[in-house]
């Protein structure tokens, strides 16, 4: 019970705390909102879980930075001024904890760690850590690196905001739309961290996937960024999300679409996505989360119907125009060949060249198969021979065997 | 890497065309387009409609329509990536105008910016 309440909190609290003390003393308010954790990992256990566990964690806060700010000999000379910027009532050493002023921060939180400024990897590891309240060794295990390498990329990103000293507020209005495109693309990145990671930890897996569609919401949820786009990502979240339990069995291996158990997938996640694509519907302009939350709705009809894939097909098209991707580029010629045959995708496919793609000579493999099964088997050989996980190598062997 | 336009003429475009068959048209022209940006080498395009077109000649008389005086009007433009025009004339190929009897794609080199 206490995992999730600490994870939810600690966001809060730290963005919270950030907003109060300015961008550049994120360290402050992440030490911060640690040590209340820690007061609460020690007391707890002994004098039983209060009544009101985030009220209680609220107070410490509270306390824990009325002591830093009168501890700190340095604030009048160099921390004050900064702060005159960030917070105007300074003379006030409380904080509001309230709901809206804690969602309030937040939002602007991920506007200002989701600035074009900061790199994306670094933006992702920010949002994963203060956003979402994951731990070091929880970052890297999704990443699959150390913690050292993750806390070499915070510290970075760390010390970019605080030279830039960016503010914690919302981007003017008419600078929303252009901002908003950076936090899409990062929300978008955290979600397929999730979702595509080769991390054996499904749990994990999944809480970023959900928190990337958490911070989504948020700005569904706000007057200034419900747009078009937010709508037409969250839509596309759902979709994908609605999936989770189908598409990978009990050792983790991954399950393709086509041979997944549709009685799995998540009805309710669907109808929600379905709900979010009609929201989105209400722009001028049709964004790459719109085309992509296209094709994931067309996927969640499971019968290969013809005019799927047309759809398919002409979402794909649309796609490429917009943003080239080889993932795209060989979805759509897959799609090419649901439409028109695997013989007119052979000769689109083969004008690719993705040569040191793995995927681009699995479907060479896939679309030669019940033509010529020799070249089918040559080029899935290829694609074992760049093939970077024991899942995909299995995929790929599985493929051999029912040439 | 050059960019080159595909330019799509048109012969007299008053002929009506069922909905079923511009759907079509619209179709193959998309497929197309999608086969070039599947390669990356796709770079803009646009339709140019041929309703409330206007010719404005050299004394600046103004005539309704693209088609009039002249019989072959432009109906819309790709761009795309290619190594040679040999590459680019192997995509304007492809296009579903060239169906069109008299029709045909120009193929012109972007001028370097």
């Amino acid at each position: 019970m206490l995992a999730p309440l600490f994870r939810t909190e600690f966001t809060k609290i730290t963005a919270v705390l950030c907003k109060r003390l300015g961008i550049s003393q994120m360290q402050v308010a992440e030490d911060i909102a640690s040590e209340t954790f820690l007061l609460a990992y020690e007391t707890w256990p002994y004098k039983g879980v209060p009544e009101n566990p985030t009220a209680w964690l609220y107070a410490v806060a509270k306390n824990k930075l009325k002591n830093h700010l009168s501890r700190n000999q340095l604030f009048e000379g160099k921390i004050a001024p900064e702060l005159k910027h960030a917070a105007p009532d300074r003379e006030e050493p409380d904080i509001d904890l309230s709901e809206s002023h804690i969602s309030d921060s937040q939002l602007q939180m991920l506007f200002a760690i989701c600035h074009p400024a900061i790199p994306p990897e670094a933006q992702i590891g920010l949002a994963l850590r203060i956003l979402c309240g994951f731990g070091i060794e929880e970052i890297a295990t999704a990443f699959l690196t150390n913690k050292s390498t993750i806390n070499k990329r915070l510290f970075r990103a760390k010390e970019k905001l605080r030279t830039d000293n960016l503010p914690i507020e919302m981007p003017p209005a008419a600078e929303v739309k252009h901002r908003l495109d950076t936090v899409l693309t990062t929300l978008y990145l955290l979600f397929n961290e999730g979702y595509y990671s080769e991390s054996h930890d499904a749990v994990l897996r999944e809480d970023l996937c959900l928190e990337a569609m958490r911070l989504t919401r948020m700005l569904a949820d706000n007057a200034l960024t419900a747009k078009p786009p937010v709508f037409a990502l969250l839509a596309l979240m759902c979709f994908h999300a609605s999936r989770f339990a189908a598409r990978k069995n009990e050792h983790g291996a991954i399950i393709l679409y086509e041979n997944q158990d549709e009685s799995l997938w998540n009805r309710d996640l669907i109808a929600q996505g379905a709900f979010y694509l009609h929201q989105a519907s209400g722009g001028d302009s049709v964004s790459r989360y719109h085309l992509e939350a296209g094709i994931a709705y067309w996927h969640t009809i499971k019968e290969d119907l013809a005019e799927k894939w047309q759809h398919i097909l002409q979402l794909y098209n649309r796609l490429l125009m917009v943003e080239y991707s080889p993932v795209a580029a060989l979805n759509r010629t897959f799609a090419l060949a649901k439409v028109k045959g695997n013989e007119a995708a052979i000769v689109e496919a083969e004008k690719l060249q993705l040569t040191d793609n793995q995927y681009y000579f699995t479907l060479l493999g896939e679309l030669y198969r019940g033509i010529e099964p020799e070249k089918a088997k040559g080029y899935l050989q290829k694609a074992y021979a760049l093939a970077k996980t024991a899942g995909d190598r299995e995929v790929i062997r599985n493929k051999m065997e029912v040439l | 890497m050059n960019e080159y336009a595909l330019i799509f003429r048109h012969m007299d475009g008053k002929e009506v065309a069922s909905p079923e068959q511009i759907q079509q048209w619209m179709q193959q022209t998309m497929d197309w387009i999608g086969g070039i940006a599947a390669q990356n080498k796709f770079v803009s395009g646009t339709g140019l409609p041929f309703d409330e077109a206007r010719v404005v000649h050299s004394n600046k008389m103004v005539t309704n329509g693209a088609f009039g005086d002249i019989k072959e009007t432009v109906g819309g433009l790709v761009i795309v990536r290619a190594e040679s025009v040999e590459e680019a004339v192997e995509f304007a190929k492809g296009c579903p105008v060239l169906q069109g009897e008299g029709n045909s794609v120009e193929v012109r080199k972007v001028a370097q910016k």
